[in-house]
């Protein structure tokens, strides 16, 4: 097929995967650490620009769709002896499940509402979490060292998920790439374009949109998964936290959303910010600066709204011509 | 000859305001029928109820030997209805050719993709949007949106299209283009409707003519007969023997 010829998707393709060989080629552990939560980042916001970007509904509390999955996960290894790769696929198919039947219920409201919305879904599922004793209730659950055995031990056990983690950014970006330049994209992009020209075109909104949403969930509660496996135990505040899914959006926001190497780029930078601000202990006297990365992103993100909408890739398109034929 | 569109009775309430009452006709396929009436007469409102945007409140909608009076609009466009607005709504951020192709996708036809990228071709050529392929359509002007509504309608390859003003707002050779083209679609063998302000268009063009005023039909027949109809002539121009008539009274 032609549209596999696109030298914007080969750019972002080859940028992912050397991104994702990087560590295993150093065979270093801290490497393969940042390595893990740049994928993940770049995995989350790809999927979320699915629904965000190409349709245009901004899914505030995506972080849902990651707990939760995390949880079924956590669940299934820990109480049902399941596999990892079951584990995996159990959460991501209770991510979908969930936003197949939010879809069906929510997607029908618009702009703020849609986001509120996403928010208040969150916080009641952390707080059904919270209460739901076959989970673990507050204090969630938490993995027997010996779960970790038949991948070859803890340390073995983190490479594996640094694979799986890789695997699934590589197949995020095809998979994204491959709905934007499909019949599908090209309907979910005329929904944001104008929602009710698209019905009167022939678009079968509520189901376009609802499938939307379902891809856009899947692969952050394969991932969910993925995360707590590796960090041995999952609580409600972890899973769902609120920021984590702000962070989400500003990645989109500063690469451009809509775009295909817009997410990638901007989970990139994002989280090499991150984690600068992380380690450089900034302090103001004698006062500590606690989560300082989330001041730095709600100022982000009022810049961007502010000049650049479009983010960085939109940004380089409309001021150089010449680039619209190769960035997507 | 077979109806393809026919409505019995439609009505349509906004809470206290009946804007549309008993309307009934039928429409002949291959015919072109001109839909007139005073500004809030309630014309762009039965494009609403007729393609499901609005649905009727009262009355039935036949579509094709279907009643579809509560079809969503998605459901109708498959079935071959198509559509322009009259205030235009392109996707601005994707290009002419995405436009149209819009329509050819998710249409009467469903074509896949690269199907559509040759029908939105055809229909760039036939409409003369073909030099702004791939500009994107929030960057044309007014009356390039006007042709990209009626090309992306057309695309879908549709058997009734409802063209809402698609006159407005355009100059007299633009106007001309414009007429030209729509009895190139009639010659297609597409059925329309058309909502139009301009006398001369909908008097050459239309087969037979539909006159609202308040929301009532008021008059319908041949062009000819519209415009020597009492009824026609009240709404438009006010009652031409009123002056005498007051006069009578004295």
């Amino acid at each position: 097929m032609k549209r596999w010829l696109h030298p914007g998707f080969w750019l972002v393709f080859v940028l992912v995967v050397i991104l994702g060989l990087w560590p295993i080629f150093l065979k270093n552990a801290a490497t393969r650490e940042v390595g893990f939560t740049i994928l993940l980042a770049i995995t989350m916001a790809v999927s979320l620009n699915i629904i965000m970007g190409y349709t245009g509904y901004v899914s505030f509390g995506h972080v849902v769709f990651y707990g939760l999955g995390g949880y079924v996960g956590m669940y299934l290894l820990n109480s049902m002896d399941a596999s990892l790769p079951v584990a995996v696929l159990g959460g991501g198919a209770a991510a979908g499940l969930l936003a197949f039947l939010l879809g069906k219920a929510i997607l029908r409201l618009r702009g703020a509402y849609f986001a509120l919305v996403t928010i208040g879904v969150n916080e009641a599922m952390r707080t059904f979490i919270s209460n739901f004793k076959p989970f673990g209730g507050p204090t969630g659950i938490e993995l027997q060292f010996s779960i970790y055995k038949p991948y070859g031990g803890p340390a073995q056990a983190l490479w594996l998920t640094y694979y799986a983690v890789a695997a699934i950014s590589i197949f995020a970006v095809v998979f994204s790439y491959f709905v934007k330049s499909s019949k599908f994209g090209l309907g979910l992009m005329s929904i944001r374009e104008d929602e009710d020209a698209a019905e009167v075109l022939g678009i079968v909104t509520p189901d376009v949109k609802t499938m939307a949403f379902v891809f856009s969930a899947i692969l952050p509660g394969m991932l969910g998964v993925l995360f707590f496996f590796k960090n041995g135990n999952v609580e409600p505040r972890d899973a769902f936290r609120l920021g984590f899914s702000i962070e989400s959006l500003v990645m989109i926001m500063l690469g451009g959303q809509g775009t295909l190497l817009g997410p990638v780029i901007g989970a990139l930078g994002y989280q090499r910010l991150r984690g600068l601000l992380l380690t450089s202990n900034l302090m103001i006297g004698s006062w500590a600066l606690k989560d300082f990365q989330l001041v730095i992103s709600g100022i982000l993100m009022l810049l961007i709204i502010l000049f650049i909408p479009s983010g960085l890739i939109g940004w380089l398109k409309q001021r150089i011509p010449a680039l619209r034929r190769v960035l997507l | 000859m077979t109806i393809l569109l026919s409505l019995r009775g439609v009505s349509k309430r906004f809470g206290g305001l009946q804007a549309l009452s008993k309307i009934t006709f039928d429409l002949p396929q291959g015919q072109i029928l001109g839909l007139i009436g005073p500004n809030g007469a309630g014309k762009t409102t039965l494009f609403n109820a007729i393609n499901g945007v609005f649905p009727a409140t009262g009355g039935h909608i036949i579509f094709r030997d279907k009643d579809v009076t509560h079809f969503k609009p998605y459901e109708l466009a498959k079935m071959g209805m198509a559509r322009t607005h009259q205030i235009v709504r392109p996707l601005n951020e994707l290009s002419v050719r995405e436009n149209i192709m819009v329509g050819a996708c998710f249409g009467h036809e469903n074509q896949d993709i690269s199907n559509a990228a040759k029908i939105a071709d055809e229909v760039m050529e036939f409409v003369g949007l073909m030099v702004r392929a791939d500009q994107l359509a929030g960057s044309l002007n007014v009356a390039q949106k006007k042709r990209l509504e009626m090309a992306r309608a057309l695309a879908a390859h549709p058997v009734l299209l409802l063209l809402d003003e698609v006159l407005a707002g355009l100059n007299s050779s633009e106007i001309d283009n414009m007429i030209q083209t729509v009895l190139k679609i009639r010659e297609q063998g597409i059925t329309i409707i058309m909502i139009e302000h301009l006398m001369k268009a909908v008097m050459n063009v239309s087969d037979r003519i539909v006159v609202l005023d308040y929301g009532m039909q008021i008059a319908e027949g041949s062009p000819e007969a519209i415009v020597n109809d009492p009824k026609v002539i009240e709404a438009y121009l006010g009652d031409p023997r009123l002056a005498e008539r007051l006069l009578e009274e004295e």
